[in-house]
């Protein structure tokens, strides 16, 4: 059972400072929960992964761009998402592998674009370098989906200072949930940064958070990494009240 | 029985009162399992474990088993097999003695509750009473049934396509269905003699009970001796190895005398051993739990060089002790490594023999692949992890879209 989150207690003396800014609206943590599904399909060759990116839902290339982010959170460096990996260690399509782990995730704000982006990849190549490597029996690829559970936390902040409390208490499935899904799953955006723009004025600091690739971090990287930027964030202003 | 607080010290605050928040909202439904045997079995063994949980969660977990007559479960024994890929030959009779039996149960059995949850193929005809009731229906397959005797699936196929969902446990042991499959992996116990912590001063009791030098490098492959383990591909790896690095290798199973095959693949072994005094090859009894627990803890590298495997659970057992491990890439063993980040996949007998070699000269290297498989398996095959996907399985019953608030 939750119990109700005390956020007026930071060790850090300037987040102590009062609030400056309070938010027009509250901030609500949420944390999500998945269950991973089974499509029975089964991907041999670059020609059926081909097809198969053509015409799965988008919660199966959800699944595989994204489910080791949570899964392997605490690697650094992270696993390529699992059409690199398979390309690379299982039909060992070390060139093709190497340009798939390169898409870069955030630069696409649909996950149809991003479809688009690995069907074209992979088209390019077999243009130039026609494959007929066949995954060893057991090792093909299987392609699965998500189902997303989200869950209400106890964090409801106001200020950034709450906020930077809270962000340290949260889950990193909190976390994953209002930087990655929000944004690609269901179109928000960055929940942190949209919310830092429009309830609390803060667009310098939404600026500087979007040009991150949070992808190619762990979770607990991107946690502590906001969190500086937010306490420098707070030094200014407690300066500038001063 | 551990109780879910007993968890926290190894997985945290947040992830049990995301399980209670899950309980929370199936707080007093009637979740009724139904499998064929209260004891004995890999099946009877997680539902003994979970039920506890599902009730300390508040919800009203039963537990039914069906009975049959022994007719009845030689033909469900010829079915698992031909599930198995086994050629079995079936009549009309044990088609009818099959559908007798479900019929039978049926009618003494109460199906009322808001999920019934049937657990493998021998109560899985129990669905032709689906409609009687105002219910949820799940079919948990606990079998691999991939490559089945086309026959016996045809048989099958049209029971376990009348239930809202099917559940696996791993992605290759599926088939293509007209039904959503869910994938609930198997775990491990944190808490149970296998896996739990250990002392230095028990570890080293243990090892040199079994003459093992504790000073050396030790590489160790825990399995039933079996050819599909390749017991004797892994002392030929060793043996390859061994050429340029010191190390001792140690092959633990369960007593091969009940088992005539057991017998003459641990003959094999022996013999491929020959008098190298840095083989040991020991047959231990199914109660030796924390002597395997200890053997894993003092080992270097452990192998599990399977050339067909289930799940390959022994992989995740090896991973939670921060062991660096070499397996075969089959079964569910990719699932529990990704090859160089939480431990490395071989295909072959050179490749583990190369590997042996690297991580025996990289120390450093090994214990990072060591240390990254424990989080993995920290993080997706723990008993807590299995809990939860059971829960959420159930908060999922009657929803298609993708995200579900709750």
């Amino acid at each position: 059972m939750f119990v109700t989150a005390r956020l007026s207690s930071p060790s850090n003396s300037l987040l102590m400072a009062p609030p400056t800014v309070v938010a027009k609206e509250p901030f609500h943590f949420v944390t999500h929960l998945n269950l991973t599904e089974l499509t029975g399909k089964r991907v041999r060759d670059l020609y059926e992964l081909l097809e198969h990116l053509r015409t799965v839902p988008e919660s199966v290339i959800y699944y595989h761009t994204h489910h080791f982010l949570e899964q392997h959170q605490f690697l650094s460096p992270e696993p390529p998402n699992d059409f690199a990996y398979w390309v690379t260690y299982v039909l060992q399509e070390e060139r093709l592998g190497e340009r798939l782990a390169a898409i870069d995730t955030i630069e696409f704000e649909t996950l149809g674009s991003l479809r688009d982006a690995l069907i074209k990849t992979i088209q390019s190549h077999l243009q130039s370098m026609p494959s007929k490597r066949v995954a060893p029996e057991g090792q093909e690829l299987h392609l699965m989906s998500v189902r997303s559970f989200i869950l209400p936390t106890p964090f409801i902040v106001r200020t950034l200072q709450e906020f930077a409390t809270a962000l340290r208490r949260v889950s990193i499935y909190s976390l994953y949930h209002h930087v990655f899904e929000a944004r690609l799953r269901l179109h928000r955006g960055n929940d942190f940064t949209v919310w830092f723009e429009n309830s609390l004025g803060e667009k310098k600091l939404a600026d500087q958070i979007s040009q991150w690739d949070p992808y190619t971090q762990t979770l607990e990287g991107l946690r502590a990494r906001m969190h500086k930027l937010i306490r420098q964030r707070l030094e200014e202003l407690h300066y500038a009240s001063a | 029985m551990p109780l879910l607080d007993q968890y926290i010290p190894i997985i945290g605050n947040n992830v049990i009162n995301e399980l209670q928040m899950l309980g929370e909202r199936l707080r007093g439904k009637v979740i009724r399992n139904i499998n064929s045997t209260a004891v004995g079995g890999g099946v009877a063994e997680i539902l003994s474990r979970m039920i506890p949980f599902f009730k300390e969660l508040g919800i009203d977990a039963r537990w039914d088993v069906i009975k049959g007559d022994e007719e009845f479960f030689i033909v469900t024994k010829k079915i698992h097999n031909a599930l198995h890929g086994t050629k079995s030959v079936f009549t009309t009779r044990d088609f009818e003695v099959y559908y007798e039996t479900q019929k039978r149960n049926a009618g003494e059995m109460d199906l009322s509750g808001d999920i019934v949850f049937i657990h493998d193929p021998q109560p899985a005809g129990l669905i032709l009473e689906k409609n009687k009731h105002q219910n949820h229906w799940l079919w948990r397959c606990h079998v691999d049934v991939s490559n089945p005797q086309l026959e016996i699936w045809q048989f099958l196929k049209p029971m376990v396509e009348q239930f809202e969902a099917a559940v696996f446990s791993a992605p290759s042991f599926a088939q293509r269905l007209d039904i959503r499959q869910v994938l609930i992996a198997p775990s491990i116990d944190p808490l149970s003699d296998k896996n739990r912590e250990l002392s230095k001063e028990e570890v080293s009791n243990i090892v040199t009970q079994f003459s093992i030098d504790p000073k050396r490098p030790l590489v160790t492959q825990v399995s039933r001796f079996d050819r599909l383990k390749d017991p004797v591909g892994v002392i030929e790896a060793y043996k390859m190895a061994k050429k340029r690095v010191d190390c001792q290798l140690l092959l633990v199973g369960g007593s091969a005398a009940d088992d005539p095959e057991a017998v003459q693949v641990l003959a094999e072994a022996r013999e491929a051993a020959g008098v190298d005094p840095d083989i040991h090859i020991l047959e231990l009894p199914p109660t030796s739990n924390i002597e395997i627990n200890a053997l894993q803890r003092a080992s270097t590298i452990i192998l599990q060089k399977s050339l067909k495997e289930g799940f390959g659970l022994t992989v995740s057992e090896a991973l939670w002790k921060a062991k660096p491990v070499i397996a075969g890439s089959v079964g569910g063993i990719p699932l529990q490594i990704t090859h160089k980040y939480s431990g490395i996949l071989t295909l072959s007998i050179e490749g583990t023999a190369y590997w042996i070699k690297q991580l025996l000269q990289e120390p450093g290297y090994a214990q990072k692949l060591g240390e990254n498989g424990r989080e993995h398996v920290r993080q997706n095959f723990l008993l807590t992890r299995h809990l939860r996907d059971y829960l959420l399985t159930f908060l999922s019953v009657g929803h298609t879209e993708d995200i579900i608030y709750v």
